[in-house]
């Protein structure tokens, strides 16, 4: 029987991806580990082998095709002897592969932990967050609900939008909308008319509900928008997937995340007269080179913090606090068009010289689009630095689902009251945003006061 | 080196079977471990040998009623041994092609008696020994047997459970039905309709206890009409054993009454199959004998599911199927919807039939719903009249509210064939308003389905 190639997943939260290229073409002979296609994501381009062999039997996704879901059938690859004819007993079957693949699938632990988020017993609560991390996405799909649960959402003025099913094919049935009842989300906002969307706030609470998660995101149309600037005025460049996820994430965090911001100096004079004696001894080349940056005693700086105050390195999660055991460090890297935050891994367990090697090489890499997945995904912070770029002080925002970000100052030279003199110190602003549903301020403060501690007197992070 | 087998299934029932198939269906290897028969009590000693004894009663009772369609049938006789003999049959036939289906789906089948000695391991004595057997995943169908009643055990006389019923040594002419669930009301039918004398005893201040209580009182005049003595409210006092017959002292409030039989079937339910297979070994957790699971049939016991008869109730074969499946699905890491008990149709295969799913009027007001009670006679039904089977009704029950049809209750002529038509508007959530809105064919009973709807809303065309 042919065998379906599936969309493959680069990363366990990716959905849809980019064909870039096709390396085979019809009736093309491969062999397992050949490399038949590139896929490109938000972050990075991944090549596609063949894990079985065969011949290609057909292509259904052109190449340069965007968007195109993970787990849908790009391709078919015929078994030895068969021929073009026998894909057609199975064109039925391809136009909704994803059923067919699961059924096929042999189960591993593996497929079953990637599953575990989609179960029912994952709770309902955490499909209506998904829900709505999905929504300005779905905005335009069909939505699929029994007659009873949309009867159920009118009685109950909630929006079928913001509610995921978890009837077959995903389909909003009644216990989803129980679910979203108890849970007090997904209530409507009430009708809105067309022509003012404009001059209207972001946010519409429900008039005279306080009720908490009654917010409804409603961003301004692109109608307004090309009604406001006259036409020629502007250039319209098209959204690539890393400026798509760099949107979306940033609207989840930023509109589900109830950040605080929390703002400290450190002096830096230690850690520069540190760093300066560190490099001049350092070896200059073979494998133990290095050069250590402000920046790797910062990442260093924070993962010992999150150590100490343990309860600031968290996650917010319905089912409950995820109060994480290992201090990943993701830290923000700018490229052409966008960002990454490739994730220093154990950062409080490596010294400054591992962790700037491997910066260095995380960069390298960002800026080449050669990250993987594994390179980006499950930090537990982030630091974000624009000291560089002469930046005093700024507010970052939370990279979701993490609970804390630190936003990183220039290192200058300031007048500091010491006693009572006036003193000339390099000096560093450091802003703590932090979710307040697993950070709050007095702990946020502990955090801070720990990463300074840390700054201030670098040799502490010897022990 | 033996096999290890994903999953082994402990019972070879409707919940066992099909659990295999299923298991085999997903590529995941299983070992299906049966004592007896293949098939399990549905097959060899339950639903399908009663329905073949049924079918030959209810073509005795036609024929014995052919004058009113206007045939002359000099005078129908029927033959004892042959009618036991033809239901036998039956059950090797179904039992067979169990064995070929689990040819067609190469499980492994050991015949033997399985004993848990680990999370992953089991002992089964066969006729050859005893085998060590591993698997990943372990699922319990042993099923469940007759419930006895204290001294009224079977004892190879005059005691009969429905094994003993099913392989009748010769017809009694005076037989007492101790109990009136559906084992019990469909031996008294069966052995009414060729000529005993039979009473039926129930506890319960009705018939049929768990069905709606309208329909009760209707199966209870009808099986009256029929010539059957109901006595409920009553149990039996005293047993007085002689050479040829059996003194049944029945006690109905204050009165006891003696009166002698020439068999007694006890039919007051089932025990659960849980001795000597291991359980207590691995502390798996019970709830009244029962095997405790959740909706996925997982026990206590990471890796060890229970599935059937020897889990909650109700204890019916297609519960036992689709939990199977459940199980599988959910060792094979699908995403699947646990089972709600009140989306289980039972059937009793009477004269009137009676069948029925979800709440009944009482249990919908008891939990607090305000509700709608449609009710349509088959004596105001084409067909029903056409059949000569004027004596039946059907009864939907809706929330007033929402429009959830939360009950449907039927009896007469071939009812059991009906109700799924209810099951499958309850699983798709319909609400009175898609019912009323389809086009029910004409002349059928099925008619009576959508007038029972519609009447509901007091919208019924025909009454």
């Amino acid at each position: 029987m042919p065998t379906p190639i599936l969309m493959p997943a680069l990363s366990p939260t990716m959905e849809t991806g980019t064909l870039a290229k096709w390396h085979v073409k019809i009736g093309d002979e491969v062999s397992s580990g050949d490399i038949i296609a590139e896929i490109e994501t938000d972050k990075a381009t991944m090549e596609v082998e063949a894990v079985e062999e065969g011949r290609i039997g057909a292509i259904y996704i052109d190449e340069g095709t965007k968007e195109v879901k993970v787990n849908s059938t790009i391709a078919m690859l015929l078994e030895e002897g068969e021929d073009e004819s026998a894909l057609e007993d199975i064109s039925k079957e391809a136009t909704n592969p994803g059923d067919k693949n699961k059924d096929a699938a042999q189960p591993s632990s593996k497929d079953k932990a990637d599953d575990g988020n989609d179960s029912p017993a994952a709770g309902a609560s955490d499909n209506i967050n998904k829900a709505a991390a999905k929504r300005s996405e779905s905005n335009s799909e069909r939505i699929i609900a029994s007659p009873l649960a949309k009867r159920l959402a009118n009685q109950n003025n909630l929006d079928l939008k913001a509610i995921n099913g978890s009837g077959p094919n995903g389909r909003i049935v009644k216990s989803d909308i129980e679910a979203a009842i108890n849970s007090g989300s997904a209530k409507k906002s009430f009708p809105q008319a067309e022509g003012r969307e404009l001059t209207a706030p972001i946010h519409h609470g429900e008039a005279g509900n306080a009720a908490p998660g009654t917010a409804v995101i409603r961003p301004v149309s692109d109608k307004e928008i090309f009604a406001t600037y006259e036409e020629g005025t502007y250039d319209l460049v098209p959204i690539d997937n890393m400026r798509r996820t760099v949107a979306d994430r940033l609207t989840v965090a930023k509109t589900t995340i109830p950040h605080f911001y929390l703002t400290i100096d450190c002096e830096l004079e230690q850690l520069l007269a540190a760093r300066k004696r560190l490099n001049e001894n350092a070896p200059k080349e073979g494998p133990a080179a290095f050069k250590l940056s402000v920046n790797d005693f910062i990442i260093k700086a924070m993962a010992l913090a999150l150590q100490y105050v343990p309860a600031a390195n968290s996650t917010w999660s319905e089912s409950g606090i995820l109060r994480h055991k290992r201090s990943d460090v993701s830290v923000a890297v700018s490229v052409e068009g966008g960002l990454y935050t490739p994730v220093i891994r154990h950062a409080d367990l490596k010294t400054l010289s591992e962790i700037s090697n491997e910066m260095k090489d995380l960069a390298q890499r960002a800026r080449s689009k050669k990250l993987s997945p594994n390179d980006y995904i499950g930090g537990t912070t982030s630091i974000s630095n624009l000291g560089m770029m002469g930046i005093k002080k700024f507010d970052a925002v939370i990279n979701p689902p993490q609970s804390t970000i630190l936003a990183i100052g220039s290192g200058e030279k300031r007048a500091v009251v010491i006693g009572d003199d006036v003193k000339i110190r390099t000096m560093m602003t450091a802003t703590l945003s932090c979710d307040h549903r697993v950070v709050d301020g007095a702990l946020g403060a502990e955090l801070l006061a720990a990463f300074k501690g840390f700054i201030e007197d670098p040799v502490t992070m010897l022990v | 080196m033996s096999t290890t087998y994903d999953v082994a299934i402990i019972g070879g029932g409707p919940g066992g079977y099909v659990a295999a198939i299923r298991a085999s269906q997903l590529g995941l290897n299983p070992v299906l471990i049966e004592r007896e028969h293949l098939g399990g009590i549905c097959l060899n000693w339950g639903c399908i040998p009663t329905k073949a004894l049924l079918r030959s009663a209810e073509i005795y009772n036609s024929i014995k009623h052919a004058e009113e369609f206007g045939i002359t049938v000099e005078k129908a006789s029927f033959d004892f041994d042959k009618i036991i003999k033809r239901s036998r049959d039956v059950s090797k036939k179904l039992t067979q092609g169990v064995g070929y289906l689990m040819k067609k789906n190469k499980v492994t089948v050991i015949e033997g008696t399985a004993k848990l000695t680990g999370k992953n391991s089991l002992s089964v004595k066969t006729k050859d020994g005893e085998q060590k057997i591993s698997a990943k995943n372990i699922i319990i169908a042993t099923g469940a047997r007759a419930r006895n009643l204290k001294d009224l055990e079977p004892d190879g006389k005059f005691i009969w459970t429905y094994k003993e019923a099913l392989l009748p040594d010769e017809m009694p002419k005076r037989l007492c039905v101790i109990g009136s669930g559906a084992i019990g009301v469909e031996f008294a039918n069966f052995f009414n309709a060729l000529g005993s004398e039979v009473t039926i005893v129930e506890m319960a201040d009705r018939i049929t206890p768990a069905e709606d209580e309208e329909i009760s009182a209707m199966a209870q005049k009808a099986f009256q009409k029929a010539g059957i003595t109901i006595k409920t409210g009553s149990t039996v006092s005293a047993i007085n054993k002689s050479k040829k017959q059996i003194e049944l002292t029945i006690k109905t409030g204050n009165k006891e009454e003696p009166q002698n039989f020439d068999r007694v079937i006890v039919a007051i339910g089932i025990v659960p199959n849980v001795e000597d297979i291991g359980l207590e070994a691995l502390s798996i957790e019970m709830d009244r004998g029962f095997i405790k699971t959740d909706g996925y049939g997982n026990t206590n016991i990471e890796g060890v599911f229970a599935i059937g008869d020897v889990t909650n109730p109700p204890w019916l074969a297609h519960k036992a199927s689709h939990e199977g499946i459940i199980a599988i699905e959910t060792i094979a890491g699908h995403k699947v919807a646990p089972l709600d008990p009140m989306s289980i149709p039972g059937c009793t295969y009477t004269s009137p039939q009676i069948a029925s799913v979800g709440m009944t009027e009482k249990q919908a007001t008891e939990a607090g719903h305000k509700i709608k009670v449609g009710r349509f006679p088959f004596q105001a039904n084409g067909k029903a009249l056409a059949l000569g089977e004027p004596d039946g009704m059907i009864k939907t029950i809706f929330d007033e509210k929402t429009g959830e049809l939360l009950g449907a209750h039927m009896i007469g002529a071939e009812v059991t064939e009906l109700i799924q038509g209810y099951t499958v508007a309850q699983k798709l959530e319909t609400t009175e308003h898609e019912l009323m809105e389809t086009v029910f064919p004409h002349p059928t009973l099925s008619e009576m389905m959508h007038e029972a709807v519609l009447d509901a809303y007091g919208k019924a065309l025909h009454f």
